[in-house]
């Protein structure tokens, strides 16, 4: 029987074995694949709020996986922190599953059954690369991200995504090969892969070289996984051009896992103290992040495209999570995993938009947007629920982790973070009302206003809603937007507090 | 000083925004539509009203709705200035709502839906302001209303609005974003709270002189909607606006929200006492006095009737700024009261404006020579406005003036009696012209000829109450004299 001390599993399991199933009832009848899907993530998003429930409750859990005791056993370990980032990846994948139905339909007719057991073992990975507290586990199931990430992008647009797709392969290639090399200097340095163990080894080794690089070889690999500008190269082509099931899966999920497995790395195999003084002060590493902000935000202001705006956008907000967690004090430890759980859902808001849109228009350019608001109210209201919280206005998430982060500038002294965090707000209030603008205004050339508006112009477009399937899930999420924003104090106390490293 | 826990500035707040999907849902039936907004209006204000005597006695009522941090939290408290505020905003909200009746239909105007629909949550936002017990709350509702106001101003759709609505958004939300955000945070980080507290909470902070001069100026220039020069120029691009909205929000709501959530730091964060001891209120009043002297200067140069009447509402919101600056009890009390008779008269005069624009298509001052014979009703509402503006009794501007006057004396600020009186003279240099032309023009030179018609009662019976109670504010201005006082504790 299966007990709530199996739920840690569970989570992982019952996604794997549904991607045999999906397979195999694909060859029976491909209408079998969507509810099997919905049916697994559903299970496994119960399973992570019961965990993380008990996590609340009764604090961390280890669950050994077949028994087999540490450090020789594969461990699971949830505790506040990626409690949370599983809970969080199981709901958006359960969202974007939801809303897959009919653009999977529409973008990849043929391919259903193989699509959607690539889908569902990209989440199995996600969520076994959260779950897991042994190192090298971690490195195979960033592979199996990885490679269904590849053929979920490469089934885009023929012209464009293997292309993207394949620069993607080089480059995550090379940043997974350096993760592999950074756990190599482990092992050879400790003899253990566990998590838990080298936390305790380790200190001993702090000063040695092999440690120290091992430590920078590791942030590198998974900095070019999450994007970190000027490692962010593969992203926006591959986001773009993947199509609308994956983007809106990926997006959301892949940086911030990443981002959340820095911060695993930062603060349960390396300590705190460390991690914080191998680059002097950590100091470099928020500039950096201020680059990528301010980079990220100027490139996405020269974009054409909406859905290649988004991706520039992503690079800009990696920024805001990495420099969160260097400014290395509570209040910015706080705000980047409360940006974690924003951003995911932000995220997956916009590119929920961008499916519509392309659905519906046929393309993801700014001149598709025209005359959204009046053909679509309620999506253009959920979007502009998203952009507002991208620019930072409450009482929508994406202003509180803001604002923690502005705070853990200010008690750092980072005054040139503060500064990046509230020009990407500027150019976040640009780039979205220059969309609002163009649904909003155009098409242009009609004449509006006192009289001769109300025939001419305003009865052409007729309110026509995307599917309820795609609407419903983006309706949710733009709702939770404001719902984390207004209860975002109680997320804080109940939870990212104890994510938070003692002593800060 | 007795202080109630009660759910009903919530409920005040709330009841416009519930409006919303009502008068969403009722597009195809417009006098069901206005229905919903005036029920939301009445209960609006009778909630107000019901709050009334606690705040008269020297009452408080708190409702805190969330607490998102320590010392952060969403929460509400009325006192006597933010129930000025609030009986202002509502009472003109109904008679807003009438004028956008005959307004709006007399011009057969697209999307009515959504303009009533963002109308109602603009509403919402403003008493929220006026409502706010802490900053953090304030600057909620601020956004909110930024946002909301945005469609409102844009209505028409077309380049113009476009272009306007986008330097309407660059002014508002951009300082918004780059000066009052961080100005909070900082706040908040120093000092442990947001909540205002009469006489200021940050005397005691420990902050350095320098960061508190910073501080201050980030939030009087990020409350950009009060228009203090160089942050004015998107009120005047803002008369794009169907008039109503021009004249509730560029006379009343938005431009208030700005000077009152100034009045709330002068009065809530910093103090009185620590603004004088640092010479910034010296610098907040000279500001203000450039404000008001270039305004008046440029409204006289205006041919654009709206143009000139927004200007002549950045010179004014800069009188209420200059009463929060004298930090004297008459000059702060004047300043106060004179959100009040300044919102009678202006939205009189903008009413105006809308009743001629409905009855003839006329948008400029030079066509409207003579226009006193086809509509004298609205052109004598004119006269008692621009009285009301000017400051001249029997108009409740006068009073507010009066008290403004004496301020200066108090502060031992005797050019700013100067400037207060030079602008009165530009205030009637633009605005007696106008009335002596549309009456008194000699036959040959009229450009509007008879005979009589007026714009449709649903305009023309708002913009005679309201002038009527301009008047009548003159002889009972001991509501809001009280009001402020109560609320600056005096």
């Amino acid at each position: 029987m299966i007990g709530p001390e199996q739920y840690p599993a569970v989570m992982i399991v019952v996604p794997l074995l549904a991607a045999f199933a999906i397979n195999l009832a694909g060859l029976i009848d491909r209408r079998f694949c969507y509810p099997l899907l919905l049916l697994a993530l559903g299970v496994a998003a119960a399973a992570a709020l019961a965990v993380l429930g008990q996590v609340m409750r009764d604090g961390p859990i280890s669950y050994r996986l077949g028994g087999w005791p540490p450090p020789m056993g594969i461990e699971y370990v949830v505790d506040h922190l990626n409690g949370l980032v599983l809970v969080v990846t199981c709901v958006v994948a359960f969202l974007a599953a939801v809303y897959s139905k009919r653009s999977v339909e529409r973008e990849l007719p043929d391919k259903i059954p193989y699509f959607y057991t690539l889908f569902i073992l990209a989440v199995t990975g996600l969520l076994g690369m959260t779950i897991t507290g042994d190192a090298f586990n971690l490195y195979v199931l960033m592979e199996i991200t990885a490679l269904t990430n590849y053929a979920l992008i490469a089934a885009g647009r023929a012209d464009r995504a293997p292309m993207a797709s394949f620069t993607y392969i080089i480059i995550g290639t090379i940043g997974a090969s350096f993760y592999l090399l950074g756990v190599g200097h482990l092992y050879i340095m400790t003899g253990s892969l566990n998590m838990a163990d080298l936390r305790t080894i380790l200190p001993e080794l702090y000063t040695t070289h092999a440690v120290i690089a091992s430590f920078i070889i590791l942030l590198l690999g998974l900095w070019i996984k999450m994007a970190f500008f000027p490692l962010h190269g593969w992203l926006p082509n591959a986001y773009t051009h993947a199509p609308t099931a994956t983007g809106c899966l990926i997006a959301p999920l892949v940086t911030k896992v990443s981002v959340y497995i820095m911060a695993r790395l930062m603060f349960s195999v390396y300590s705190p103290e460390f991690s914080y003084r191998v680059f002097g002060p950590a100091e470099p590493v928020v500039w950096m992040a201020v680059a990528a902000i301010v980079a990220g935000s100027l490139m996405a202001l020269a974009q054409k495209d909406f859905k290649k705006m988004l991706t520039y956008l992503i690079v800009a907000e990696v920024g805001y999570m990495v420099g969160g967690l260097w400014l290395a004090n509570r209040y910015g430890i706080t705000g980047a995993v409360l940006h974690i759980v924003n951003d995911a859902l932000m995220t997956l808001c916009l590119f929920f938009t961008a499916g519509i849109v392309v659905y519906k228009m046929k393309g993801h350019a700014f001149t598709d947007l025209r005359g959204l608001f009046r053909k679509m109210p309620l999506t253009m209201a959920a979007f502009t629920v998203g952009a507002l919280s991208m620019i930072g206005v409450p009482p929508t998430a994406g202003f509180f982790s803001k604002w923690y982060l502005l705070l853990g500038a200010i008690e750092a002294g980072q005054w040139g973070f503060m500064a990046a965090l509230l020009f990407s707000s500027l150019i976040n209030a640009v780039l979205f009302f220059k969309v609002i603008e163009i649904a909003y205004f155009e098409p242009c050339g009609v004449q509006h206003g006192h009289d001769g508006g109300q025939a001419a112009a305003h009865d052409v477009i007729a309110v026509d809603e995307a599917p309820f399937s795609m609407l419903a899930p983006l309706v949710l999420v733009s709702a939770a937007l404001l719902a984390i924003g207004i209860y975002s104090g109680s997320l804080v106390t109940n939870i990212i507090q104890y994510a938070v490293p003692a002593g800060f | 000083m007795e202080t109630m826990v009660s759910i009903k500035p919530l409920l005040a707040v709330l009841v416009s925004l519930a409006a919303v999907a009502p008068i969403a849902f009722s597009g195809s039936r417009p006098n069901r539509r206005e229905g919903w907004t005036f029920g939301a209006g009445i209960i609006k204000l009778a909630l107000i009203l019901s709050m009334l005597p606690t705040v008269l006695a020297g009452g408080e009522i708190r409702y805190t709705v969330a607490e998102l941090l320590p010392g952060l939290a969403i929460a509400f408290r009325v006192d006597g200035l933010g129930m000025l505020f609030a009986l202002v905003a509502s009472s003109l909200w109904l008679v807003t709502s009438a004028y956008s009746i005959g307004y709006m239909r007399g011009l057969k105007e697209h999307s009515q839906t959504r303009y009533f629909a963002f109308f109602a949550v603009a509403l919402s936002a403003t008493i929220g302001v006026a409502f706010a017990a802490n900053l953090f709350t304030l600057y909620l509702f601020y956004e909110m209303l930024s946002l909301a106001t945005y469609p409102l101003v844009t209505h028409h759709q077309d380049h113009e609005a476009r272009l306007a609505g986008r330097r309407y958004l660059a002014y508002i939300l951009g300082t918004s974003i780059a000066f009052v955000l961080p100005a909070m945070v900082i706040v908040y980080q120093q000092a442990g709270s947001l909540d205002f507290v009469r006489g200021g909470f940050l005397a005691g902070a420990g902050l350095s002189p320098a960061l508190l001069g910073l501080l201050f100026f980030l939030f009087v220039f990020g409350f950009a909607k009060a228009a203090i020069m160089p942050f004015h120029a998107w009120l005047p691009a803002a008369m794009v606006a169907p008039t109503p909205v021009s004249a509730l929000l560029h006379a009343v709501a938005v431009v208030k929200v700005g000077v009152f959530a100034i009045f709330r730091i002068v009065t809530g964060v910093f103090g009185p006492d620590l603004l004088r001891e640092l010479g910034l209120g010296q610098w907040l009043a000279i500001l203000a006095a450039i404000t008001i002297l270039v305004a008046s200067l440029i409204a006289l140069s205006q041919d654009g009737l709206k143009r000139r009447l927004a200007f002549s509402t950045i010179g004014q919101l800069s009188y209420i700024i200059l009463g929060a600056a004298l930090l004297s009890p008459k000059g702060m009390t004047g300043g106060l009261v004179h959100i009040g008779m300044h919102a009678y008269g202006k939205i009189t005069l903008f009413f105006c404006a809308g009743a001629i624009f409905v009855a003839t298509g006329l948008k400029n001052i030079s066509d409207l020579d003579g226009i006193g014979k086809r509509m004298p009703v609205t052109m004598a509402a004119f006269f008692v406005g621009s009285l009301s503006v000017i400051g001249l009794p029997p108009t409740g501007g006068f009073f507010s003036k009066w008290y403004l006057l004496q301020g200066t004396l108090q502060a031992e600020q005797q050019v700013m009696l100067f400037v207060l009186l030079s602008s009165s003279l530009l205030n009637a240099a633009y605005f007696l012209p106008i009335v002596y032309r549309a009456f008194f023009c000699p036959p040959a030179e009229c450009r509007v000829h008879g005979p009589l018609r007026e714009a449709p009662l649903w305009c023309v019976v708002p913009l005679v109450v309201t002038a009527l109670c301009s008047i009548g504010l003159f002889f009972y201005p001991d509501l809001f004299r009280r009001l402020a006082e109560i609320g600056l504790g005096l």
